[in-house]
């Protein structure tokens, strides 16, 4: 039964976030957070209300419920309505940035210290169920989640309100055809799924202490859920979320089992158990246990232009830059060719997440399993099979290879949200291996000792030799683009049918398109290894993916450049923004958002509309 | 895009970058301190007072070798790559003299690693790991902080006199709570071998379910529990272990529960009866914790966590190498540091020259309720040196340098 308990708080998060995915297909990082200030706002409120008191308690909750959706209404007025023309990823880019700012806001208001939220008046006993003490809270949330079901479903099934966002839903070029207003109706439906986000937090109160790190905790439970559910599917949700909570009470009630001699730990298993039922449900079922193919996007995004091949000029350009680049060395500071570096690294990391992005049309929440796994291929070829590092640094792209070898195999059969969802289940997957072999990888502290050869130990050399790589392996996935490799796969992003049709098989292009940029992400985290010193399962985490993402966004994804633009800045940003300020997180968030609100293509797209606008260099590509 | 705008853009970034270097103070020592100020920031708030505080009173009584004390500070997000880079950032633009601080395990090890490798001085103030100065210890880097296996070996022996038999262990699933366990399955064993290990739960840090977990505990029916939770872990599986019943009739041993940063929250729930190690500040009465009590008080007007003590003493530590080497020399500060004793708010530490490790020890005592707040009991004072492993044992696991 504790399972049930914990479905009805991870529903009401994942049907927010479900409803707003549905019509507006913004993927809300921010939800997390929304759920986050549930938490706190019902602290504040429910010891301003009175905690001894029925009304005190509910009433808090139920209005820090309203008051998280006002936030919702605020955030979608003042950012995202900007942003809805803006390509579908870019807004991920937005709401990466609010998580940033709402973070800080709330260690500012509510100080760092974890906050304890009182039990709930008039139910802070368990009753007998079973032989077992049950408390009577949980049974209340156990009620709560299908009463929420049920409202939900009224109202959109039985008000005209909900039909309308059904059939936004489904398709909402045409509901705007109609003369419906878009804009009132996302703003409604936005405030909906906040509401429910922070509801959701507000009922978890006397089970969750109000701290920090709730926002990620959550926001990656709620993806399992809507994607498992299928998306834009409130009755999915539901289901999904049973599934998944009862699920991990499964496994700790199961606890040690032992087979064939080996035991193995299912309460250890709760690490990934979520990320292993998607895997599992999306390879089996690709769009969840309730969802349906997405509705077909018709006239709201142009079709992206063709990329003319690289000429003369941009060449020229490309090798300044490196020359500059080269120059460097004899003129800056130490630092700055370490920082150089890490730029050199993430440029190419974020190079290779494009590939699959643009020019591939595959979106990927889980390239840093590639990064990763070529960060501990080489590092374990350098300490385990002691080779020397200049061979132990080939291990780096044949890790990353192989890994998006096997996991490309599943990948490239699902599409859109559905295919990056996949991804981030196989690199949590992955990275829950690395994590807890400790005795294989050093577990969650990692590896160390992972320096260079004598003769790159020199930064300035290092620095020349990464800078190579780097350049070359971008050079190189740039040229593929233009090749007939590269043509096919864009044929594939543009009209797989059409592709079909004349003998492309789009499938196998984008499972080699896949592995390849996994093997250049592979290099890319060698490099990173041998840079630091030392890895840890961060390198293949949750937020090394999100931070690719946000380097190829910022620079722009209809751009080759763009991903080198995007990881030059954000690696500069964060490193600049960290050092000077205190609340550097929130700086670099309303940063983020600045140059989301002022250049939606990102800085590269944007540069480059401004020279097709004068006129000049028409037909390049930048 | 002409040629003459990307170059105009790629000579801005190049000046920015220049800009940002700035020139030296030469009346001024410059000591780097890194820690994951957002990431743990209970821990780390009052951290920052405890080493603001011991800066200040160190310039105040004259600085170190005629020269005024600075410590440059940055955040390293509780992540290993930004740390290494943020290291070498201290080390050659700010060109500080060494390095302080660190919390998570892996950044600490990270850090340790530069350290080792580029020839600086490092004083981990909190990372726990037994790793950093036994199984992956090096010649520049030392601990502070009382490590896992310290603090288990601990309460030990309060959790060997009850002579239970049955035990259930909950950790988070991570190296501090895997490391816990192994040295508590040792050392218990060693003590009273018949004991048993009905059950154990290894939640994700920070996500455990808690009602799940106490049940599960529940129907394995212990005598005793063993648990490493802290922070919204530990707290969760309070209240719910509590609203089950689960610790009627079973002792509990809970590392680190008896810190403020992680009792105080608990409120009126604190759990009575429990074994922690902690600190309890509003009873120490010793000389050198007064002044430091009622000079952070004076300060920030706050009452100290531990956290406080540790940043604290972390300078404290800093100034005391500085001072004992008389210069500034690397080679001469590491030279320095091995016996390096000094005075701190819990006595005089001590940096073993054996293992680099000081004898920082902790606070071992059971959890009261006064005025409706978890306060410690019945406690004392564990020296570190006495929980500290064997000359022999040290030499078997710290690499040769």
């Amino acid at each position: 039964m504790n399972g049930l308990a914990g479905a009805s708080s991870l529903f009401l998060v994942a049907a927010g976030l479900s409803i707003i995915f549905g019509v507006s297909r913004i993927v809300n990082f921010a939800h997390g957070s929304l759920y986050m200030l549930g938490v706190y706002l019902a602290y504040t409120l429910v010891e301003l209300f009175g905690r001894s008191s029925i009304f005190g308690f509910w009433g808090g909750v139920l209005m820090a419920a309203l008051c998280v959706g006002l936030i919702g209404v605020v955030i979608e007025i003042v950012v995202l309505r900007r942003i809805y023309r803006a390509p579908e990823l870019f807004q991920l880019l937005a709401t990466f940035a609010l998580v940033l700012v709402i973070k800080d806001a709330a260690l500012y208001i509510w100080g760092a210290e974890d906050l304890v939220g009182p039990r709930a008046a008039g139910l802070r006993g368990a009753v007998e169920i079973l032989g077992k003490r049950f408390p009577q809270y949980d049974l209340v949330l156990i009620a709560i989640g299908p009463v929420v079901l049920g409202l939900l479903w009224l109202l959109m099934n039985r008000t005209r309100w909900g039909t309308l966002v059904r059939a936004a839903t489904q398709d909402r070029e045409m509901v705007g055809a109609l003369g419906v207003n878009q804009s009132g109706l996302f703003t409604g439906v936005f405030f909906l799924g906040a509401f429910l986000a922070g509801l959701g937090g507000a009922v978890q109160l006397p089970r969750e202490p109000a701290q920090l790190m709730l926002d990620i905790t959550v926001i990656s439970d709620a993806f399992v859920v809507v994607v498992v559910g299928g998306m834009g599917s409130i009755g999915g949700a539901f289901l999904a979320a049973l599934l998944i909570a009862q699920a991990k009470a499964f496994c700790i009630g199961i606890g040690d089992v032992s087979i064939f001699g080996t035991v193995f730990s299912f309460s250890k298993f709760t690490l990934v158990v979520e990320f292993v039922i998607m895997a599992v449900v999306l390879v089996v079922r690709p769009w969840g246990l309730l969802g349906k193919q997405q509705g077909v996007q018709r006239g709201a995004f142009m079709v992206e232009p063709p990329l003319y091949p690289l000429n003369q000029t941009f060449w020229i350009v490309v090798l300044a830059i490196v020359v500059l680049l080269g120059l460097i060395p004899f003129g800056g500071d130490n630092y700055l060719l370490v920082l150089l570096i890490d730029i050199a690294v993430f440029a190419l990391f974020a190079v290779t997440l494009h590939f699959l992005m643009g020019p591939s049309g595959m979106v990927s929440f889980g390239h840093a399993a590639y990064f990763g796994l070529g960060c501990y291929g080489a590092a374990l070829a350098l300490l385990k099979l002691k080779l020397p590092m200049e061979l132990a640094l080939f291990a780096a792209p044949l890790a990353g290879g192989l890994g998006a070898l096997v996991f490309g195999w599943f990948c490239v059969r699902l599409s859109g949200v559905y295919l990056a969802m996949l991804t981030l289940a196989f690199a949590q997957i992955a990275w829950s291996v690395i994590y807890q072999w400790d005795a294989f990888t050093g577990g969650s502290n990692g590896l160390i000792g992972l320096w260079p050869s004598e003769w790159l130990k020199s930064r300035a050399v290092f620095y020349a030799f990464a800078l190579v790589l780097c350049v070359g392996s971008i050079l190189f996935l740039w040229r593929v683009v233009h090749a007939p490799f590269g043509y096919a796969l864009r044929a594939g992003r543009d009209s797989a049918l059409r592709a079909d049709a004349i003998g492309i098989n789009v499938r196998r292009f984008q499972w080699f398109g896949f592995t390849l940029s996994g093997a250049f992400a592979g290099l890319a985290g060698g490099l990173f290894a041998f840079s630091k010193g030392s890895i840890s399962p961060e390198t293949l985490a949750v937020p090394r993916s999100v931070d690719g993402l946000v380097m190829v966004l910022l620079g722009g994804v209809q751009t080759l450049t763009g991903p080198v633009a995007g990881a030059a800045l954000f690696t500069w940003l964060q490193d600049s923004i960290a050092r000077n300020t205190e609340y550097w997180r929130a700086i670099l968030g309303l940063t983020i958002l600045v140059i989301v609100l002022a250049f939606p293509q990102g800085i590269a797209g944007f540069l480059k509309q401004m020279s097709a606008r004068t006129g000049l260099m028409r037909r390049e590509a930048v | 895009m002409n040629r003459r705008s990307w170059l105009k853009l790629s000579a801005a970034f190049g000046a920015a970058m220049f800009a940002m270097s700035g020139a030296q103070a030469q009346d001024t020592i410059k000591i780097g301190e890194m820690n994951s100020y957002k990431n743990f920031a209970a821990f780390l708030e009052p951290y920052k007072k405890g080493w603001e505080l011991a800066v200040e009173q160190v310039n105040a009584s004259g600085g170190l070798l005629g020269k005024k004390l600075e410590i440059v500070s940055r955040d390293d997000n509780g992540n290993p790559g930004d740390a290494v880079r943020i290291a070498e950032e201290l080390v050659t633009r700010e060109k500080v003299s060494f390095l302080i601080g660190t919390f998570p395990s892996n950044v600490g090890l990270a850090v340790a690693s530069f350290a080792k490798e580029k020839k600086v001085l490092f004083i981990a103030a909190e990372p726990l790991t037994d790793k950093i100065v036994w199984d992956q210890g090096n010649k520049y880097t030392f601990r502070l902080r009382a490590s896992t296996y310290m603090q288990t070996a601990m309460l030990v022996p309060e959790a060997a006199k009850l002579k239970k038999k049955r035990w259930a262990i909950v950790y988070p699933n991570y190296e501090y709570g895997q490391s816990a366990t192994a040295a508590f399955k040792q050392l218990i064993k060693a003590a009273q071998p018949d004991v048993e290990f009905v059950i154990e739960q290894a939640p994700p840090l920070g996500k455990i379910e808690a009602g799940a977990v106490a049940d599960a505990i529940a129907a394995a029916k212990p005598d005793a529990i063993f648990s490493s939770l802290f922070g919204a872990d530990l707290a969760k599986f309070v209240r719910e272990g509590q609203t089950r019943d689960l610790f009627k009739g079973v002792e509990v041993f809970n590392l680190l529960a008896g810190e403020p940063e992680y009792l105080d929250p608990l409120k009126d729930e604190s759990p009575v009866g429990w074994w922690v190690t902690g600190y309890p500040w509003y009873a120490i009465t010793t000389p050198e914790h007064k002044a430091f009590a009622e000079a952070y008080q004076k300060r920030f007007n706050d009452y100290p966590r531990l956290g406080s003590i540790v940043g604290y003493a972390t300078v404290q530590s800093a100034a005391a190498v500085i001072k004992k080497a008389g210069t500034l020399d690397t080679e001469k500060l590491v030279t320095a540091m091995k016996g390096l004793t000094h005075s701190t708010p819990l006595g005089n530490i001590t940096y073993r020259p054996q293992d680099n490790q000081s004898t920082m020890g902790a606070y071992v005592g059971k959890i009261g309720l006064k005025d409706g707040k978890g306060v410690m009991t019945d406690w004392y004072y564990a020296d570190g040196a006495k929980f500290l492993p064997s000359d022999a044992d040290v030499a078997k696991m710290r690499p040769a340098e």
